[in-house]
């Protein structure tokens, strides 16, 4: 970790010499060693990058293709961890019932879970903040209109939104990322609102309108990029919320068809095998997703610290 | 004062006219009513006499009037599974959730109130933060994983506690409770700390938030400078004072207690109208589905309703930001 260099402050310096100098304070280098303070959000984040990587990387390091019949041996199904199937190679956290390698299966299901996740808090991030952006650009009826929706969304449970726009379209994976983009944005709508009502009375707005920018120059170019703090912080939330909700939609059977499972879908798998005993089907799955959102709702309270203008030392 | 009353009214109104045009839209728009209602083996001439017969034909905005006054006389149509009124058949399941749903809101407050004072007086002991990284566990463990892991555990490896059904009811007011007889209870158990989960976490937070604030007032620092137990002092003077909001927050909590128990009434079996609305999801018998929507919609407007009329009552500024608006 580097000490935070209270001696050399970069004021004053341009910033071609400040660049240079390697322990000159530039807005990144401030946010990383605010951000390490916590060794537990740095922990977190170390982890979260691992799964995100161990995610991406699945077809390499998984023992076996998970999707691929001819490499599942029914012979090898309900094996318990540690056991040697018939393939040769030593199944770490069991097999399910279809004798698939329970890790490749995580691995793989990590996959789904996360781009269901990510994909779909970015495009409530998208909706949200633009509607939210208007609304307080542009005030009045507009403003009533986007609020009073906002307002709507958020006073029912998200699971309940989302139940009643899969039970109109059906499962799917598209289907449950348009339910989750239904349920998140007004999540930034509203943030974003808060924080533009306050930049857009700034000089900068006040300077660009008078250049006479367009509308949408002035929102997105100016008054976006002067808002993105807070929203930074509600998104990483919001992705271990859409990750979650997915898996709860998954395990109901609302989510992801069979022949994908994400990691719900997995868990709900090894459902009907967890009376016999056995709970390896279902328990490491769980483990996965359980770590999965602690870090990044881990890394998301550090950043909520860092990015609070209000805590600023 | 009436005129909030109106004005909150009328818009709860609107909202509810929007939900069922939103269903209507969902269920006759999206999917093709002809094919879910009318028996494929029909021929063409039955097909017609069956549309006609349905108000099919009608134009949407027709169609749509007919199906809110249905609704309003509290007709929902019948269910394709059970042949009977889907109202009916919702509103048997009722008492299951409700029942489920209280089990889990006492929870919340029992185990929830005593933690959260505990580690609001002693914010520094390790107790406390073990409390804490408990509630954060909480809210980041997904329920239905929970579900599995607590059924695992009690059920299947201890056996000590039953893991499905709701067991034997009695009749209590006309309907029937588990709470009532032993084995019953028994089967409350799980599934009721599953639900719980969530909010015993939200009102450990909360009472720790409130207990802090609150111990640095000045009437509590007079109360303890005159001499009062320390005993007398917590309980009377600061939980007294902690117990508005967390009660506000438990009651509003309730709604999406309710919406949630879809979860924990799938994993346990528990006979309640959230497992009745994902089985029917899953055949697709839409007049249960629109019912349960309209039902539980109605609830939370109603539920928002109260919260807000009772806030205004007693918090003057609401009131008076509202008469100026």
């Amino acid at each position: 970790m580097t000490p935070p260099s209270v001696e050399s402050t970069a004021l004053g310096v341009p910033p071609l010499q400040a660049a240079a100098a390697p322990r000159e304070e530039t807005p990144l280098r401030r946010f990383v060693s605010d951000f390490a303070e916590s060794r537990l959000a740095v922990v977190a984040f170390a982890a979260f990058v691992l799964i995100v990587l161990a995610a991406l990387l699945a077809p390499v390091i998984a023992p076996q293709n998970p999707y691929d019949l001819a490499q599942l041996d029914i012979m090898d199904g309900r094996l318990p961890p540690g056991s040697v199937g018939g393939a040769g190679f030593t199944h770490l956290l069991g097999t399910d019932d279809q004798g698939r390698d329970m890790l490749s299966g995580i691995l793989y299901g990590l996959r789904i879970s996360l781009a269901v996740g990510a994909g779909s808090a970015f495009i409530a991030f998208c909706a949200g903040t633009a509607l939210g952006l208007v609304a307080a650009y542009f005030g009045g009826r507009t403003d009533t209109v986007i609020m009073r929706l906002v307002d709507l969304q958020l006073s029912f449970p998200a699971i309940l939104v989302a139940l009643m726009i899969l039970a109109f379209l059906g499962k799917g994976i598209i289907n449950v990322v348009i339910a989750i983009v239904v349920v998140e944005w007004a999540y930034y709508a509203r943030t974003v609102r808060g924080t533009a009502l306050v930049e857009r009375r700034r000089e900068y707005i006040e300077a660009a309108a008078c250049l006479a920018l367009s509308h949408a120059r002035i929102v997105f170019r100016h008054l976006l990029p002067n808002c993105l703090p807070p929203l930074i912080v509600v998104g990483t939330m919001q992705v271990a919320r859409a990750i979650a909700l997915e898996a709860t939609l998954s395990f109901l059977g609302l989510g992801v068809p069979v022949t994908e499972p994400s990691l719900g879908l997995l868990i709900a798998n090894g459902y009907e095998y967890l009376l016999s005993g056995r709970y390896w089907i279902s328990f490491y799955p769980g483990i996965a997703l359980l770590v999965t959102i602690v870090v990044i709702n881990l890394v998301g309270d550090q950043l909520r610290d860092v990015l609070n203008p209000r805590l600023r030392r | 004062m009436t005129v909030y009353l109106i004005r909150r009214l009328m818009q709860s109104a609107v909202v509810v006219l929007a939900m069922t045009i939103i269903l209507f839209l969902g269920v006759y728009a999206i999917g093709d009513p002809v094919e879910i209602l009318i028996s494929p083996d029909a021929d063409q001439i039955e097909r017609e006499r069956a549309i006609a017969a349905l108000g099919l034909d009608q134009p949407l905005w027709l169609q749509y009037l007919t199906f809110l006054e249905n609704a309003l006389r509290g007709d929902l149509g019948r269910s394709f599974v059970f042949n009977e009124p889907a109202l009916r058949l919702i509103l048997q399941k009722m008492p299951a959730t409700l029942e489920l749903a209280l089990a889990a809101t006492l929870f919340a407050v029992l185990l929830g109130l005593p933690l959260g004072l505990w580690a609001g007086l002693r914010p520094e002991a390790l107790s406390s933060r073990v409390i804490m990284a408990g509630s954060i566990l909480g809210f980041s463990l997904p329920t239905f994983w929970v579900g599995l892991m607590l059924i695992m555990v009690f059920a299947v490896e201890l056996g000590w506690l039953p893991s499905t059904g709701r067991g034997p009811t009695a009749e209590f007011l006309g309907l029937h409770w588990s709470f009532l007889t032993l084995e019953g209870l028994r089967h409350l158990v799980l599934p009721a700390i599953n639900l719980s989960l969530f909010k015993i976490s939200l009102v450990i937070r909360l009472t720790r938030a409130g207990v802090r604030e609150t111990v640095l007032m000045d009437y509590v620092k007079f109360a303890r400078a005159k001499g009062l137990a320390p005993r007398r002092v917590i309980f009377v003077h600061v939980l007294k004072n902690i117990m508005i909001p967390v009660l506000t927050v438990t009651a509003l909590e309730f709604g999406s207690t309710i919406a949630f128990s879809v979860v924990t009434e799938s994993i346990f079996a528990w006979p309640g109208m959230g497992k009745l609305i994902i089985d029917s999801i899953y055949v697709l018998d839409r007049p249960v589905i629109v019912a349960y929507l309209m039902i539980i919609v109605l609830m939370f407007i109603l539920l928002n309703f109260v919260v807000d009329v009772m806030y205004s009552a007693l918090d003057p500024r609401v009131r008076l930001q509202d008469q100026r608006g």
